[in-house]
């Protein structure tokens, strides 16, 4: 059975119909790049998968969960899913231990020897063992979206959503972050990326999916899509 | 005409200024209490809930106090209601803070990136969660100037309830006045005494933004 299986998603805000029936199949422990140009609805999607969005029409199943226009339970949703946004949204009055252990304690009810714990483990995952009292304002954009991916990964989601994670960053410390997911891949976790990294997507992707005016144009694995493009949609957007 | 010497004059008011600083602790810290219950409904995801306190907040702070305080003391007894001065004034200032103190923090919930409210949803916070944890202590650092400006505005506020026959400073400044025929060192020892209340609030709430400026 698939982790995360969407059929037929549809948002509209207002007369704009972002997504137009979206079919989506991500198997366990797969890592999924999501290409196209701006407006094409990938964030959109993304969004969606974790209850960000609402959507209008369809469905969306995630490890167990079900969500569709009527009903959702977000709480036991985003339970399984992680999220790491473009602009980090680390909480700034809290240390990067702080932030990886606040959800844990609060919505867990992990105990907060145990939440420290996780978060020295997640920081040290990261590469930032030794940030743990830093604040976010003390480190640098790079450091502070390991921090992002060490908050998410706390709660031991199903599959991570990285949404542009590199987009706000530095080209220099780009490569610190691509790191740590590529380190994630390698250790079987399931991830949804929506990115503008082409080389990196086609080096860890199990699977593109290229998406264009609201619906998945084009999908495979990256041989496939990068190597021989079959709509001239995707070969313009990758040339 | 009863004699006053100058230390009977200042003592008196300085006993009536005590009243003075309990309503306005008093108020404030109701004002405050249910202020914070406007505010956690003032951005809730209820359009009812929101509709409502919008109402509230848009009553309370497009009358004159003076009026609440009236409908207040004047008013309720009419339905039946039994209201001595300090609870009429208690009551109004109450209402009047918790409009304005809601209405400033909402501005200062909206100044919190939507970032942190998506952050937190994705971790699967609820809303009460989001508000606890992540969004009022940030939320919290920004509104500290602009509530202890009004903490200031409020204690000059009170002078009002005078009106309504509670004796606080103000009123007690008029009694004297009354009775010594000396207006203008009375009042003017009134005016002394508001200032004393009001100047340190004002410098502590500067001096509190700076140290929140300072410590991001």
């Amino acid at each position: 059975m698939p982790l995360v299986k969407t059929e037929g998603v549809e948002k509209q805000f207002g007369a704009h119909h972002v997504l137009k029936g979206i079919d989506l199949t991500v198997e366990r422990g797969q890592v999924v790049s999501i290409i196209g140009r701006s407006g094409s609805g990938k964030s959109t999607l993304l969004r969606a998968l974790n209850g960000l969005e609402s959507i209008d029409a369809g469905s969306i199943e995630i490890d167990g969960e079900h969500v569709d226009a009527r009903h959702a339970d977000l709480r036991a949703l985003r339970l399984k899913v992680g999220m790491v946004f473009q602009q980090y949204n680390l909480f700034p009055h809290l240390t990067a231990s702080e932030n990886v252990m606040l959800a844990q304690t609060v919505v867990k009810k992990t105990s907060r020897k145990e939440a420290r714990a996780i978060a020295q483990q997640m920081l040290e995952r990261v590469g930032l063992g030794g940030k743990f009292d830093a604040y976010p304002d003390q480190l640098s954009g790079g450091q502070q979206q390991r921090v992002a991916i060490a908050r998410a990964l706390a709660m031991k989601p199903s599959v991570l959503l990285c949404d542009e994670i590199t987009s706000a960053l530095d080209p220099e410390l780009v490569g610190e972050v691509l790191g740590v997911v590529e380190s994630l891949a390698r250790e079987d976790m399931t991830l949804i990326m929506v990115t503008h990294e082409m080389r990196f997507a086609r080096a860890v992707s199990d699977n593109v999916v290229f998406m264009h005016e609201g619906r998945v144009w084009e999908s495979g694995p990256p041989e496939e899509i990068f190597g021989r493009p079959s709509t001239v949609e995707l070969r313009r957007f990758i040339q | 005409m009863i004699e006053f010497t100058f230390a009977q004059i200042v003592e008196g008011l300085l006993l009536a200024a005590r009243w003075t600083v309990l309503l306005s602790l008093v108020s404030f810290i109701t004002g405050g209490v249910v202020g914070l219950l406007l505010l956690v409904l003032r951005v809730s995801n209820s359009r009812l809930l929101r509709s409502l306190v919008r109402i509230y907040i848009e009553v309370f702070q497009g009358t004159p106090l003076l009026l609440q305080l009236f409908i207040v003391y004047f008013g309720l007894p009419l339905l039946g209601i039994d209201v001595s001065a300090w609870m009429a004034a208690t009551l109004g200032l109450t209402f009047f803070t918790s409009a304005y103190l809601a209405e400033i923090w909402r501005g200062c919930v909206e100044a919190v990136p939507k970032g942190q409210w998506e952050a937190s949803a994705s971790l699967a916070m609820n809303y009460f969660e989001q508000l606890r944890h992540v969004i009022l202590p940030q939320a919290a650092r920004i509104a500290i100037g602009p509530t202890v400006g009004f903490g200031v505005q409020a204690i000059k506020d009170t002078a009002l309830v005078s009106i309504i026959g509670f004796a606080e400073l103000t009123k007690a400044g008029t009694q004297i006045t009354n009775a010594t025929f000396r207006p203008f060192l009375v009042y003017g020892l009134v005016a002394l005494i508001y200032f004393a209340l009001c100047y340190p609030l004002t410098r502590y709430a500067r001096a509190l933004q700076r140290k929140w400026h300072a410590a991001r």
